[in-house]
């Protein structure tokens, strides 16, 4: 049984200015100890998939249908209270401004506690002891001092560790973490990335982790999977998506990344066209419009998902057309596209 | 902290004693720029024996002379002797009402900082709904009523047509309705201001990060939203007391409650400009002192604010 | 490529034209961008949109009208006296009055009831409600003015001027505002009595001494934000790139500073009027406002209180005309501020 099973989630804004599909049709599985890796730009539903997942989604927001099971019971439609259980508890998050995101009256050490306190049957010196070692195992020094310190009186990276610390209390089994490093340096965006590595390796949580950052995907990531205005275009283990991305948009955005091994004459080749308008969804493919290999059926109607390998799927109509030339496609029931063999006829690379 | 916020607090100090000087200063010219003098009006008098009475009143030396015996005095809080109720001090006056003043301020200050918030708070929390939309609607409603026409209303129809309050402040219940009428305004003042900070606090990201820690709705509200979204309402503190001293002025006049408000009025009908000066200068030290406090209180519950 | 697609017999809703490549136009079909409008039309059409706000607008109008161009066509004066008319309920005629109409003389009835000394009492309140409109849009006009210009020298020159500038706001800023007004009122009374000038004692201590203490005391809020706005402004990476391609000092501030302020002008000078409205009829319930006859709708509300459960509508009229005025500008300063807040542009 796999630990989180998200299957046809359906989340969406209700704003004065209409609908907004922020997630249209996203599933995935992560299994126990796996990091899986969500990317796409801003506005692909890549956070909002995430506070679906924890129901923490903010006012116009609702998870219209779907579901997701975590070990086996099913999230959608549960208590407050039950919820409240899991959050902090079974599943941690860290955000990607820790600035904004740790209260700026209370303590460090205040915030640290409350989670520990709330979920755990440790008494207060027994919490207080255990947000020490908690400090102790993000990585910073001095944790007594710390712990009476306002968030403002912080580093950027320190905040961020202090997250992670909070995230992690309570042992979760899923450690969901939204662009951490977004808001970092450089520099101390790689410690924040290596502690979270270490950190799985020691505690033998799943990660999610939710960034636009491929490097970051390349790093840590067992499964990736590429989301694009809501739906998910991509999904598969990270050296697939990789190295032979089966989407139009995949490809894309692995051509943009600079090559460090180029002689500085190469031009960049970005990714045509400007980002989606939430509120004004073509028909059809949603990166059509920008694709360079865009075709009639991909404005007509929207492709589905397809297993185009071994626990790799894709939703772009180029690997229908590709299987249909290679006579690849096997259907099942009433025609529907079951599986594309996309290394039939192709030359590997 | 402490070193950085002495200072703060000094500077603050200093400031407030700079404008309480301006206004003693501004208080005693405006005065004395007027032509007639506060003799004139009462029945006939000759102008020798105005000249006597001006020279015992101390109103015939040049006019800085003046200021500087009226700064010395008011540094011991002699603020002279009033002339219109021939005997008594000013000061002695300023205390008597101050009283009833300060026991009907102090009242309705309480009621319009407690419900405020707590209708700020269910307002915001119950965003869109029903509680919300009513709150919404009687406090734009109250806040554009002027005090004396919800106090002139408030005496009409609860007193004098349904009598079920007295009209007159002395009478037993009778401070019920003039601390009602100087409420209002200022608890839809605090509830819009606290509505508007409290919705802002439940949009931050901090909030976000407590719901997902798993914290009850009770607890996020209480110690994490309420906390942050006070301190807006610290800062209408002063113009709050300023509101209910000049609003006692015509309340107090209303309902025929001796307070300061009403003494102030009637040394001003009666050309005490003694008293005038007087009242004018306590209720100014009163209004700046507040602002001082409120300053340094701000300061100690939010940690961030800039110590310019 | 070149291969010819066949036919899969078993899914024959792929028909293999759509694998054809998709044109450029064909593409920007199916973008729908929305036009862009500038901030501040975008900001009126949403303030026009919002019915309070447009309804507040339509009674301030209606208001404003009737209470200065009214008076002309009105067939009574507000200093009109009439004692076998007196205390009449609204639409009530006189007994003289009652003989008039009926030899046949049309009389224009009393809408509202006269007063004590049998003075129109509708005509009294267009005339106090005259005052308070005026008394808050001039007021407006002074603390925009004024605060605009010191605001803006002050933000746009920066360093030492600013704050200079900047502590005598915040001395300003810490005086009892109502206090001084009430002391101005209370000498300026003084002062005016013993003037013989018409026009000085028509308008009347309160009204004056308002706008002094407007001009004097009030513009610091205005200041300090249309200051803050420049500073702001001033950092914003757009007028670095204006700049640095070139754009003289005056082009920038004409084309990036003014509509950034107007905004915070407009908004700000909305929420000055029902204040400076509050305060008139405040200082002329205490006598301290218009002379005597000209009624403000302060001193109508004191003089009704004698007789007051007797005649309740003597209060009624001018607290409803207070009422009226003041919420609709609050309304419209909060429509004005939804208007023009960018994070809800659709």
């Amino acid at each position: 049984m796999n630990l989180l099973e998200v299957k046809d989630l359906h989340t969406s804004f209700f704003t004065p200015s209409g609908v907004v599909k922020a997630v249209d049709g996203v599933s995935f599985n992560l299994s126990k100890g796996t990091v899986l890796g969500i990317v796409g730009e801003s506005g692909s539903g890549k956070s909002v998939t995430a506070y679906s997942i924890l129901q923490i989604l903010t006012h116009p927001g609702r998870i219209v249908s779907g579901s997701i099971k975590l070990e086996g019971k099913e999230l959608v439609g549960a208590s407050e209270e039950e919820m409240r259980r899991i959050r902090g508890n079974k599943i941690g998050i860290i955000f990607q401004d820790p600035m904004t995101s740790l209260n700026p009256v209370f303590t460090v050490g205040n915030q640290l506690m409350e989670a520990i306190l709330l979920h755990t049957n440790r008494n207060h010196s027994e919490a207080y002891a255990r947000a020490i070692e908690m400090l102790n195992l993000v990585g910073i020094n001095e944790p007594d001092k710390r712990m009476k310190q306002y968030a403002y009186e912080l580093s950027g990276g320190m905040r961020q560790r202090v997250m992670i610390a909070m995230a992690l209390a309570c042992e979760p089994d899923i450690l969901i973490a939204d662009e951490p490093t977004t808001a970092l340096d450089v520099t101390i965006q790689a410690q924040i990335l290596e502690l979270m590595m270490d950190l799985q390796k020691k505690m033998g949580m799943a990660i999610i982790m939710i960034t636009h950052d491929l490097g970051v995907i390349a790093n840590m990531c067992d499964e990736v999977i590429v989301m694009y205005a809501g739906k998910v275009a991509e999904r598969g283990t990270a050296r697939q998506i990789f190295y032979n991305p089966r989407h139009e948009y995949t490809k894309g955005l692995l051509n943009s990344i600079p090559n460090i091994d180029s002689d500085g004459k190469e031009r960049l080749i970005p990714i045509a066209g400007t980002p989606i308008d939430m509120l004004n969804m073509p028909a059809g493919c949603a990166f059509a419009p920008r694709c360079g290999q865009a075709m009639k059926a991909c404005l007509k109607q929207h492709p589905e998902e397809v297993w185009v390998a071994k626990d790799h799927l894709s939703a772009c109509w180029v690997n229908v057309r590709e299987g249909l030339k290679n006579d690849a496609i096997e259907t099942g029931e009433g025609g529907k596209i079951v599986r594309i063999d996309t290394d039939k006829g192709e030359k590997h690379e | 902290m402490g070193a950085r916020f002495l200072m703060y607090t000094l500077k603050r100090l200093g400031m407030a004693i700079l404008t309480i000087f301006l206004v003693i200063m501004i208080t005693f010219f405006t005065m004395h720029a007027i032509p007639s003098s506060p003799f004139s009006s009462e029945k006939a008098k000759s102008n020798a024996t105005i000249a006597a009475l001006e020279a015992k009143y101390g109103f015939d030396k040049p006019v800085g002379i003046q200021f500087l015996n009226y700064l010395k005095d008011v540094a011991v809080l002699d603020f002279g002797l009033s002339t219109a109720w021939v005997g008594s001090t000013v000061f002695g006056l300023i205390k008597s009402g101050f009283y009833y003043s300060a026991m009907i301020g102090l009242s309705a200050a309480l009621i319009a900082i407690i419900l405020g918030i707590i209708l700020g708070a269910i307002a915001a929390l119950t965003r869109g709904k029903w509680p919300d939309k009513i709150v919404q609607v009687v406090t734009t409603a109250l806040v554009s009523v002027p005090s004396f026409v919800m106090a002139t209303v408030l005496l009409l129809v609860i007193s004098l047509q349904l009598k079920w309050l007295p009209s007159m402040g002395n009478q037993p219940g009778g401070m019920v309705l003039p601390i009602i009428s100087l409420s209002l305004y200022p608890m839809a003042y605090i509830t819009r201001l606290e509505r508007s900070s409290m919705l802002d606090v439940l949009g931050q990201d901090y909030i976000r990060t407590a719901r997902s820690k798993g914290l009850r709705r009770g607890k996020i509200i209480f110690k994490h939203a309420l906390k942050n979204a006070l301190s807006p309402v610290l800062t209408y503190a002063g113009p709050m007391l300023a509101y209910i001293l000049t609003g006692s002025m015509v309340v107090e006049n209303i309902f025929s409650v001796p307070g300061l408000g009403r003494l102030f009025v009637n040394s001003m009908l009666r050309t005490d400009y003694m008293m005038v000066m007087g009242v004018t200068i306590f209720l100014g030290i009163l209004i700046v002192m507040m602002n001082f406090l409120t300053d340094v209180l701000y300061k100690v519950m939010d940690p961030r604010i800039d110590l310019r | 490529m070149d291969k010819p697609l066949k036919k899969n017999p078993l899914s024959l809703q792929l028909d293999p034209n759509l694998f054809q490549p998709a044109t450029e136009e064909e593409k920007a079909q199916q973008i729908v961008t929305r036009e862009s409008v500038s901030f501040m039309r975008d900001a009126m059409r949403r303030l026009r949109r919002n019915k309070i706000s447009m309804a507040c607008v339509v009674i301030l109008v209606l208001m404003t009208l009737a209470a200065f161009v009214l008076p002309s066509f009105y067939p009574y004066t507000y200093a009109q006296q009439d004692v076998t008319a007196q205390y009449l309920a609204p639409m009530q005629y006189s007994q003289k009055e009652l003989a008039k109409i009926s030899q046949g003389i049309s009389v224009f009835p009393h809408l509202m009831g006269t007063d004590s000394l049998g003075r129109d009492y509708a005509c009294r309140v267009i005339y106090g409600t005259r005052i308070s409109l005026l008394a808050g849009i001039v007021s407006a006009f002074i603390v925009v003015v004024i605060g605009i210009i010191y605001g803006a020298i002050s933000g746009y020159f920066g360093g030492k001027v600013d704050m200079i500038m900047m502590r005598i706001v915040d001395v300003i800023y810490s005086l009892p505002d109502v206090l001084i007004v009430i002391l101005l009122s209370v000498a300026l009374k003084d002062a005016i009595s013993a003037s013989k000038n018409l026009f000085i004692m028509q308008v009347g201590a309160g009204l004056i001494s308002i706008f002094i203490v407007f001009g004097l005391l009030y513009w610091v809020g205005m200041a300090r934000q249309v200051r803050g706005q420049i500073l702001s402004i001033k950092e914003q990476e757009y007028v670095l790139a204006s700049k640095s391609i070139g754009a003289s000092p005056a082009r920038i501030i004409r084309k990036h500073m003014i509509p950034n302020c107007v905004s915070v002008i407009i908004i700000t000078a909305a929420m000055q009027i029902p204040s400076a409205i509050f305060t008139e009829s405040f200082l002329s319930f205490l006598g301290l406002g218009v002379s005597v006859p000209m009624p403000s709708l302060g001193s109508l509300a004191s003089d009704a209180r004698s007789g007051l459960v007797s005649y309740p509508y003597l209060l009624i009229w001018p607290a409803l005309s207070i009422f009226l005025i003041v919420l609709s500008f609050n309304l419209l300063g909060n429509g004005l501020r939804d208007a023009f807040d960018p994070k809800l542009r659709s």
